[in-house]
C-alpha cells in the first residue's frame, strides 16, 4: 500500500505536534501572566542589593529587637 | 510510486494529542478542578485572579499527572476490565514509558508551579495527593484490601483543601469537612459502580469489596457510609462556609441519597438482576449530581453571601 498524503498515521502525527506546540506556548503564556500578577502585587520584592535601603534596615532591626 | 508500507507496530505506538489527553483522566479531572475552585472562592482573604486560575491550572495538571500515573501502573488489568479496555495505554496507543514520563514530568511541574503561584502549602499537598492515588492508592491499596476504595478516596478529596490553601495559606475545618464530604461519599459511588459492573473487578482479580464480602455485604457498606456522610454534609452548613442556602440544599440531597441507600439495602441479587440493577444505576448517577450540587450550594452560599452582605 502506498503512503497516501493524508495517511492516519500523519494525522495523528500532526495533531501530536500541534496539540503539544499550542500546549508549550500556553505554558508561557501562564507563566508570563504569573510574573506580571506577582510585579504589580510586589510588596515584598524589595531586597538588600548592595544600595542602602533605609525601609529595610528598619525592618532588619524590628527583626533584631525581637 | 512508492512502496513503502506504514508498518501496523508504528501506528499502533502513534498517539495522537487526543491519547494524551485521555491519559490525564479529564472526566476525573473535571471533578478535581470543579472542587478546587470551590474550595479557593468560599475560603476567605483575597488572592489575584490570575494566580488563583494559575493555581487551579496546576491543581489540574497535577490530578492528571496521578492519572498517567496511575493508567501506567494499571495497565494490566485494565486491558481485562470492559470499562478501561479502551484506555489509551492497555489500548496500545500510548506507550507504558511514555505515559510514566508524562506522568512523572507533569507532577514535577505541577508541584513547583503550585508553589511559585500560591504557597509551600498547597504544593504539598498536590504532592501528597499526587503520591497517595499513584502509590498508596493504585500500587498499594488497589490490588490487595477492599477497603482501598475507602482510603483511596482520600485523594479524590484533598483538591478543595488544596484550593482552601492557595487563597488562605493554612487548613481551617471548612476545609477538613469538604475533604471529609468527598472522602465518605467514594465508596457508597465506586460500591455502586462495582454492584453493576459486577464481571469487570471479578476478571481482573480487584479485590473489591463486592468480589471479597459478596454483594449482600456491599449493599450494607453503602447504607453505613451514606449514614456517615448526612453528618459530614449537613454539618458543612454549620461553618463560616455554610448558611441557609446551603443547608436547604444539603437536607434535600442527603434525604435522596439515603432513600437510595435504603432502596439498595433491602434489594436482592434476583430483583436487581430482573430489572438490569436500575437502582443501582440510578443510584450510582445521582451520587455524581450529589457532589456537584452540594458544591455547588456552597458556590451559591457564597454568592448569595457577598450579595447580601456586599462582599
Amino acid at each position: 500500500m502506498p503512503i497516501a498524503r493524508e495517511h492516519d498515521l500523519h494525522r495523528r502525527r500532526l495533531s501530536r505536534n500541534v496539540g503539544v506546540g499550542l500546549t508549550l506556548v500556553a505554558f508561557i503564556l501562564l507563566v508570563f501572566g504569573l510574573t506580571i500578577a506577582k510585579v504589580q502585587r510586589g510588596g515584598t520584592i524589595e531586597a538588600f542589593d548592595h544600595s542602602f535601603r533605609p525601609g529595610l534596615a528598619e525592618r532588619h532591626e524590628r527583626g533584631q529587637g525581637q | 510510486m512508492t512502496d513503502i508500507r506504514a508498518d501496523s507496530a508504528t501506528q499502533a505506538g502513534e498517539a495522537g494529542f487526543g491519547d494524551y489527553v485521555a491519559l490525564l483522566k479529564p472526566r476525573v479531572m473535571s471533578l478535581v478542578v470543579f472542587t478546587a475552585v470551590v474550595g479557593l472562592l468560599v475560603a476567605p482573604g483575597s488572592i489575584h485572579p490570575f494566580v488563583a486560575f494559575a493555581s487551579i491550572v496546576f491543581v489540574a495538571l497535577g490530578a492528571g499527572a496521578s492519572g498517567a500515573l496511575n493508567m501506567w501502573w494499571d495497565a494490566d488489568i485494565d486491558r481485562v476490565m470492559r470499562r478501561t479496555a479502551r484506555r489509551p495505554v492497555p489500548a496500545g496507543r500510548v506507550q507504558p514509558g511514555e505515559a510514566l514520563a508524562i506522568g512523572l514530568a507533569l507532577s514535577g511541574i505541577s508541584v513547583v508551579m503550585l508553589g511559585l503561584a500560591a504557597n509551600l502549602l498547597s504544593a504539598g499537598l498536590l504532592a501528597f495527593t499526587i503520591f497517595f492515588y499513584a502509590v498508596i492508592y493504585s500500587m498499594w491499596l488497589k490490588r490487595a484490601t477492599p477497603q482501598n476504595i475507602v482510603i483511596g478516596g482520600a485523594a479524590g478529596a484533598f483538591p478543595p483543601m488544596i484550593g482552601w490553601a492557595v487563597a488562605t495559606g493554612s487548613v481551617g475545618i471548612e476545609a477538613l469537612l469538604m475533604f471529609a464530604l468527598i472522602l465518605i461519599w467514594t465508596p457508597p459511588h465506586f460500591w455502586a459502580l462495582a454492584l453493576f459492573m459486577k464481571d469487570d473487578y471479578h476478571k481482573a482479580g480487584v479485590p473489591m469489596l463486592t468480589v471479597t464480602h459478596g454483594r449482600a455485604a456491599t449493599r450494607r457498606h453503602i447504607l453505613g457510609y451514606t449514614l456517615l456522610l448526612v453528618p459530614a454534609a449537613v454539618g458543612l452548613g454549620f461553618t463560616a462556609i455554610g448558611g441557609a442556602v446551603y443547608l436547604a440544599a444539603a437536607l434535600v440531597l442527603n434525604l435522596i441519597f439515603l432513600r437510595g441507600a435504603i432502596r439498595i439495602v433491602r434489594r436482592d441479587e434476583a430483583a436487581a438482576e430482573a430489572d438490569g440493577y436500575a437502582t443501582e444505576k440510578r443510584f450510582f448517577r445521582f451520587s455524581l449530581t450529589y457532589l456537584f450540587l452540594h458544591f455547588g450550594a456552597l458556590l451559591a452560599q457564597a454568592a448569595a453571601g457577598a450579595w447580601l452582605f456586599g462582599g
